[in-house]
Formats: structure tokens, C-alpha cells, sequence
């Protein structure tokens, strides 16, 4: 069964082939059993061959197949070629198990929506190139499935195209990826201009052993992680994805909070050799990710519609996992990207219900007392919200505190405590969520007659799932006191990534997570504080210190610089070519040419007289002079 | 025996008197026939050469061509009826549409 494990990728493949080309006359029913189930068998092969993968004896490489040669030019080859190893499985299981529970919670969430059978073809066909992604076992097949992510959540953010706020932030979205795969297709060139190929064990090889000068490996890991800034929301290219909220708030979830945003991430585990051998590239990839985890988080703070909070979380949290691969510990950010996996795209479906239970608000400040009305999303909510805050024993606690302590370890006390800072920020703003939401008076404007319901079944109970893995999925990796051998996920990984930072003494670890439990209590405390004790705390703060406060609410006015600095110069720019070029030149040479053609006809028209004998005379020469070339 | 010269020149003369005729004639039923004149001189200017050289490709010929101009013939009258009928007339001075 496991050698099957190249199908994993092409059964969602294949399924979104047939929706997009007979979906239009399928029943709901069957598009909605089909999408599922093609992403279940994924999910149970993955499974499978995750258990082979695991038997496995120690040292033994993953499985490998190649389908067909695929570019062979000079002395570059590629092929379409698949891996499965410790990194991919981790990957793998992910994309299609949140991936599954995400399908079966739109076959609810989109029951009312027109285009029922192209939503589930976009998402089957992101779920295809995402798995090309994770298990392409060259950088080029990376890229292809690497684009083809990038094109679904185009697709994804604009489905609601009527809509010209979706269709921009689509738009946006796709631009702004295309400067970040700029640089990514300039470090994939490099890479084969000096190795000849792309494969991965072959770049990481090359670069640990000295094959690559440091200089081009600093230069590739930049270009690469530029690219990662771009697909990962990161500075400078996260503006992007708060945008992308436009979407269906399933897509969200799945796509631009737990598989596509941390294909960054995963590049970099897996480049993890190229990344180790150049200290400039990893303290660029740690900067950037604690810069963007404190700068996205503080956008967080003051952002009234629930998605938008949640998806600068997402940025902040992604923002952590740099962190974690920046310092070595690769395994740690892998970490931090299976639970937040869980706890995030549990808040994006939990926040998905509440909206669909108050028929499409957003605006957490039209929302309160819905802990009553919502039973089971109310709870669930709770359980991300605690997890994302890093509160003991939970999955985001440990994953979360493997990245400071790896920060800490590796010296690097700045980062630390960027990270330590960014636990506050993310347990006050997580907070202020559930204390708006769930707490307090209720501010809904609903008409009469539409009373707030708790989701169906088909929502609730991926809801339970993921909120079940959001507290549990933290055991996979203990931090060191619990023993030598307690942290089971690095261990596992260790034959994938480079692994981590020095050990450091038990009593110092305690401390460290002694610290970290504090600031997410202090965080929690603050957010009572100010949305559950003094609700006009926040108002007063906000007038206290209104430039700062308008700085947070203005976005810090980045959309406003890019917009003067990149795109209206760009605009403009375009406009004069148009002006310019296109008018004067391509369209003047057209009509030229056609003019040209024209008055090439009217001084040949005498030659047409109709007169029979005229044409005869013609040929008659014709023939004559033929004839008189043949005998002279 | 009379030379294959003598046929040769008949042939040409017979040519020659079918071009004159079709330029100077203005009606489309003479001018058809003076297509004909000309086709048949090149008939006999095959069978002449034919003849002198021993070989029977150049009589083989000359019966495709019987055949096919018959069957030419018919379609050219064919099409000539047909304008008269449209026109009433076969002068081509006077069908002139497809002036550019």
C-alpha cells in the first residue's frame, strides 16, 4: 500500500479534473461526497504511508518514485519526481487531515452558495498542487505545486467576484506573491547554474559541504526566503493576506491559516541544510519572523472584524515559526506549524460559525453574550484561543515555548524576548475576541424574526475535532524535563532537518516556561481588564494616545506607502506606456500597415477591368514571354 | 508522305488564327469556339509529333484531351445559356460586374 504513496497528491487531482469538468451537472449531494472522499483516501494513504515510514530501521531513506522525465535540456534534467520522508509525512498529514475536516465543514458552510461544485473544485485542486508542494522532491516541482497553491487561493479569496472588494483582494493577493516568486525563480536558477540540478538532498548536501561558496548560499537562502515572505505573509510582503479575508472563511482557514501560508516555513525545514550553512540568511529569516510576530501583532490588537484579527494572528504566529527556523530549530518551527495548524484554522471555522450564525457579521463590536446562543462553538473557541495563547498544556503552550527556548539556547536573547512579548500581545488580542464576542451585552443588529442558532452538525463536529487535536497535538513534543526522550516530534524529524540548538540546563528551561506561562496570563488579565471589568478602558486609552492609537488603526500606514511608492508609480508608469507605446506604436504600426494594404489595392484596382479579353491579353503575354524565356 | 513539318505549321496557323479570333470577336459563343480552334491545334500538334516519333503517348494523350474537352464543352455552353438567359446578352464587353 505504501509504495501507492504517489497517489496521494493526484486522487484530489483527479477529482477536481471531474468537477471542474462535470460539475455544473452533478447534484450538490454528489459534488459535495465526491470532494470529501477524494480527500479522505489522500488522508488514509498518507496515513499509510506514514506508519511504513515510521517502521522503517533508523538512517533508511523515505520512499521516493518518479513518474516521467520531464524537462531534459543540455546538462539539466528534471523530472516529475515525488518523496515522502519525516518532513513530508508531517506535511502531508496535515494538509489532508485538516484539509478533510475543512471539506466536510464547507459541504455545510456553502450549502446556500450558487456555485457549490466550483468551490469544492478549487478546493481539491489546492489541496492537489499544495501535496505537489510537500512531496515534489526537487525545487522545481516545488515551484510548480508552489504556484499552483498560489493560483487556488487567488481562485479561493476571489469567489465572491460580484463582489469587487474580493476580486481586488484576489488580485492583490496574486501581485503581491508575484514579486516574492520573482526572487524565488531568480534562486532557483542560481541553484541550477551552479548544481546543475534542483533536488533537495542535493542542495542541502552541496551546501553543507562546502560545494556552494558561502557567499551563493547566503545570496539563494535570501532569494528563496524572499519568496517565502511572499507565500508566508511576512514583511514586507504580509499585506496581502488580511486582504485575503475576503474569501469564504473555510478557504481561510484552510488555505491562508494552516497548509498554504506555511509552505514558507516548510521550504525553509526543508532547505534546512542550505539555511544552516549561511549565518546571515537564518538571522534575516529569524529578524524578519520576530519583526512581522511583534508588528502583526500589535495590528491585531485594534482590528474590529474577527477574521481580520484572526489572520494578523496568523501572520504573528507564522512570524514565530521564523524564529524557529532562523535559530536552528527547524524542528520547532515544524512544530509550531502542526499546532497552529489545529488551533488556527479551529478558530478561522469556529469564527466561520458564529458568522454564519449571525447571517455574515463581522464586526466584533456588533456581536457579546453569544456564549449563551452557541454551546458547542462557544467552547471550542475558548480551547484555540487558550491554546494560541500558549496556556500550559495545551498544543500551542509547548510548540510555542520550543521556539524561545531554541531562541534562547542559541543566544539569542533578543529574539527571545521579542517572542516573549509577542505571548502578551497574542494572549490580549485573543482575548479581546472572546470577551467581545461570547461576553457582555448582546450588540447584534439582527431584524426580527432570525434568531441566532448554533451551526449544523457537518460544522460542529470538525469544530470538536480540531479542538480535540488543539489540546492534545502538543504531547507529540515535550520539552526537555519531561525527559531526554519526550520530545518525540524532534526526534522523529531529526532525519529530515538540521537539528536544533544546544541542550540547556533543566532549571533554565523551567524558568523559561515559568515566564511564558506569565505573560499569557498577563495578557488574558488585560484583556479582562479592559473588555470584561472597564469596557470604557479602552475608548479612554485610545483618546489618551490617539496617535498612536490612530498609527494601529491606520495599519501603520504600509497599504498607503506601498500604494504611493510601488503601485501608483506603477499605475502611472503603465498608463504612460499605454499612452506611448501601445497607442502611438503597436496600434499605430497596425493601422499603418492596414492603411498601407489599402492604398496598395486602389493603385492596383485598374488592373481589375472585368473585361474578359483584358485578362486574356495578360495571360497571352504572360504565356509569351514564358515562352520566350524557354527558347532563348 | 507529307512531311511532319506541313503539320506542325498547320497546327500553329490553326493556333494562331483561334487567338486572333478570340480577341477580335466580342461575343462569348465565338469566343468559346475560338478556345476550341486553339485546343485542337494543340490536338494535332500532339498526334504529328506522335506520329513522327514512333511512340503512341502523344495519340493517348490527344484522346484525354477529346474527352475532357468534351466534357468542357458541355459545361461552357451550359454556363453561356445560362447568362444569355440572366442577361440577354453574351457580349463580354457588357458583363463586366467583377470590375474592381
Amino acid at each position: 500500500m505504501a509504495e501507492l504513496f504517489w497517489l496521494i497528491p493526484l486522487i484530489p487531482g483527479a477529482s477536481a479534473l471531474l468537477l471542474v469538468l462535470f460539475g455544473a451537472k452533478l447534484s450538490r449531494r454528489w459534488v459535495a461526497w465526491q470532494a470529501c472522499s477524494a480527500v479522505f483516501l489522500s488522508f488514509l494513504l498518507s496515513a499509510v504511508a506514514f506508519v511504513h515510514l515510521v517502521r522503517l530501521p533508523p538512517g533508511a531513506p523515505g520512499l521516493t518514485k518518479t513518474l516521467l522525465a520531464w524537462i531534459s535540456s543540455g546538462p539539466f534534467a528534471s523530472s516529475i519526481a515525488f518523496a515522502f520522508d519525516h518532513l513530508t509525512a508531517v506535511m502531508a498529514l496535515v494538509v489532508t487531515g485538516v484539509g478533510l475536516l475543512i471539506h466536510v465543514y464547507s459541504t455545510a458552510y456553502m450549502a446556500e452558495d450558487r456555485s457549490y461544485a466550483r468551490y469544492f473544485a478549487h478546493l481539491n485542486l489546492f489541496t492537489f498542487f499544495m501535496l505537489v508542494l510537500v512531496m515534489a522532491s526537487d525545487l522545481v516541482l516545488m515551484f510548480v505545486g508552489w504556484e499552483g497553491v498560489g493560483l487556488c487561493s487567488y481562485l479561493l479569496i476571489g469567489f465572491w467576484f460580484e463582489r469587487p472588494a474580493a476580486a481586488k483582494a484576489g488580485m492583490k493577493a496574486f501581485v503581491v506573491n508575484r514579486v516574492g516568486d520573482a526572487a524565488f525563480i531568480i534562486g532557483i536558477l542560481f541553484l541550477l547554474d551552479n548544481l546543475g540540478g534542483s533536488s533537495f538532498a542535493a542542495i542541502n548536501e552541496a551546501a553543507a559541504s562546502g560545494l556552494l561558496s558561502s557567499g551563493l548560499v547566503t545570496l539563494v537562502a535570501i532569494l528563496l526566503f524572499i519568496g517565502a515572505t511572499g507565500k508566508s505573509a511576512q514583511i514586507p510582503l504580509y499585506v496581502w493576506l488580511p486582504d485575503a479575508m475576503e474569501g469564504p472563511t473555510p478557504v481561510s482557514a484552510l488555505i491562508h491559516a494552516a497548509t498554504m501560508v506555511t509552505a514558507g516555513v516548510y521550504m525553509v525545514c526543508r532547505l534546512s541544510g542550505l539555511y544552516a550553512a549561511s549565518i546571515p540568511a537564518s538571522t534575516v529569516v529569524a529578524w524578519i519572523g520576530a519583526a512581522t510576530a511583534l508588528f502583526a501583532a500589535t495590528l491585531a490588537l485594534v482590528q474590529n472584524d474577527i477574521k481580520k484579527v484572526l489572520a494578523y494572528s496568523t501572520i504573528s504566529q507564522i512570524g514565530y515559526m521564523f524564529i524557529g527556523c532562523g535559530v536552528g530549530a527547524y524542528a520547532a518551527g515544524m512544530f509550531h506549524l502542526v499546532t497552529h495548524a489545529f488551533f488556527k484554522s479551529l478558530l478561522f471555522l469556529a469564527a466561520g460559525s458564529v458568522i454564519h450564525a449571525l447571517a455574515g457579521e463581522q464586526d466584533m463590536r456588533r456581536m457579546g453574550g453569544l456564549r449563551k446562543h452557541l454551546p458547542v462553538t462557544f467552547p471550542v473557541f475558548l480551547v484555540g484561543a487558550l491554546a494560541i495563547s500558549g496556556i500550559p498544556f495545551l498544543s500551542g503552550f509547548f510548540s510555542k515555548d520550543a521556539i524561545l527556548t531554541g531562541a534562547f539556547a542559541g543566544g539569542q536573547y533578543a529574539l527571545w524576548g521579542a517572542g516573549l512579548l509577542g505571548t502578551v500581545l497574542t494572549a490580549f488580542y485573543m482575548f479581546r475576541l472572546v470577551y467581545m464576542m461570547f461576553y457582555g451585552k448582546e450588540r447584534t443588529a439582527m431584524e426580527p424574526g432570525h434568531s441566532i442558532h448554533e451551526s449544523p452538525r457537518a460544522m460542529t463536529i470538525p469544530l470538536v475535532i480540531l479542538a480535540a487535536f488543539s489540546v492534545l497535538a502538543g504531547y507529540i513534543g515535550l520539552p526537555v524535563f519531561f525527559g531526554e526522550k519526550a520530545d518525540l516530534f524532534g526526534r522523529y524529524l531529526a532525519s529530515s532537518v538540521k537539528s536544533g540548538s544546544p541542550h540547556i540546563a533543566v532549571s533554565t528551561e523551567g524558568l523559561l516556561v515559568l515566564l511564558a506561562t506569565v505573560s499569557a496570563l498577563l495578557g488574558i488579565a488585560l484583556a479582562f481588564v479592559f473588555y470584561r471589568r472597564t469596557p470604557a478602558l479602552p475608548s479612554r486609552l485610545a483618546s489618551r494616545f490617539p496617535g498612536i492609537y490612530r498609527l494601529l488603526v491606520g495599519k501603520y500606514y504600509i497599504d498607503e506607502v506601498y500604494d504611493a511608492v510601488v503601485v501608483r508609480p506603477l499605475v502611472r508608469g503603465a498608463e504612460k506606456v499605454y499612452e506611448r507605446f501601445d497607442l502611438k506604436v503597436i496600434d499605430g504600426a497596425l493601422n499603418k500597415s492596414a492603411a498601407a494594404a489599402g492604398l496598395a489595392g486602389k493603385g492596383l484596382n485598374f488592373l481589375q477591368s472585368g473585361l474578359v479579353r483584358d485578362y486574356a491579353l495578360a495571360f497571352l503575354i504572360g504565356a509569351i514571354t514564358f515562352l520566350g524565356f524557354l527558347l532563348l | 508522305m507529307i512531311p511532319p513539318a506541313a503539320f506542325f505549321i498547320l497546327a500553329a496557323v490553326l493556333f494562331v488564327l483561334g487567338v486572333l479570333a478570340f480577341f477580335v470577336k466580342k461575343d462569348l459563343l465565338t469566343q468559346f469556339m475560338a478556345v476550341e480552334v486553339m485546343l485542337n491545334a494543340g490536338n494535332l500538334a500532339f498526334l504529328a509529333l506522335a506520329k513522327s516519333l514512333g511512340k503512341a503517348e502523344g495519340q493517348v494523350i490527344v484522346l484525354f484531351v477529346i474527352t475532357v474537352a468534351a466534357a468542357e464543352a458541355v459545361i461552357g455552353l451550359a454556363i453561356i445559356v445560362l447568362i444569355f438567359r440572366q442577361r440577354k446578352t453574351v457580349q463580354t464587353d457588357e458583363l463586366k460586374d467583377l470590375k474592381g
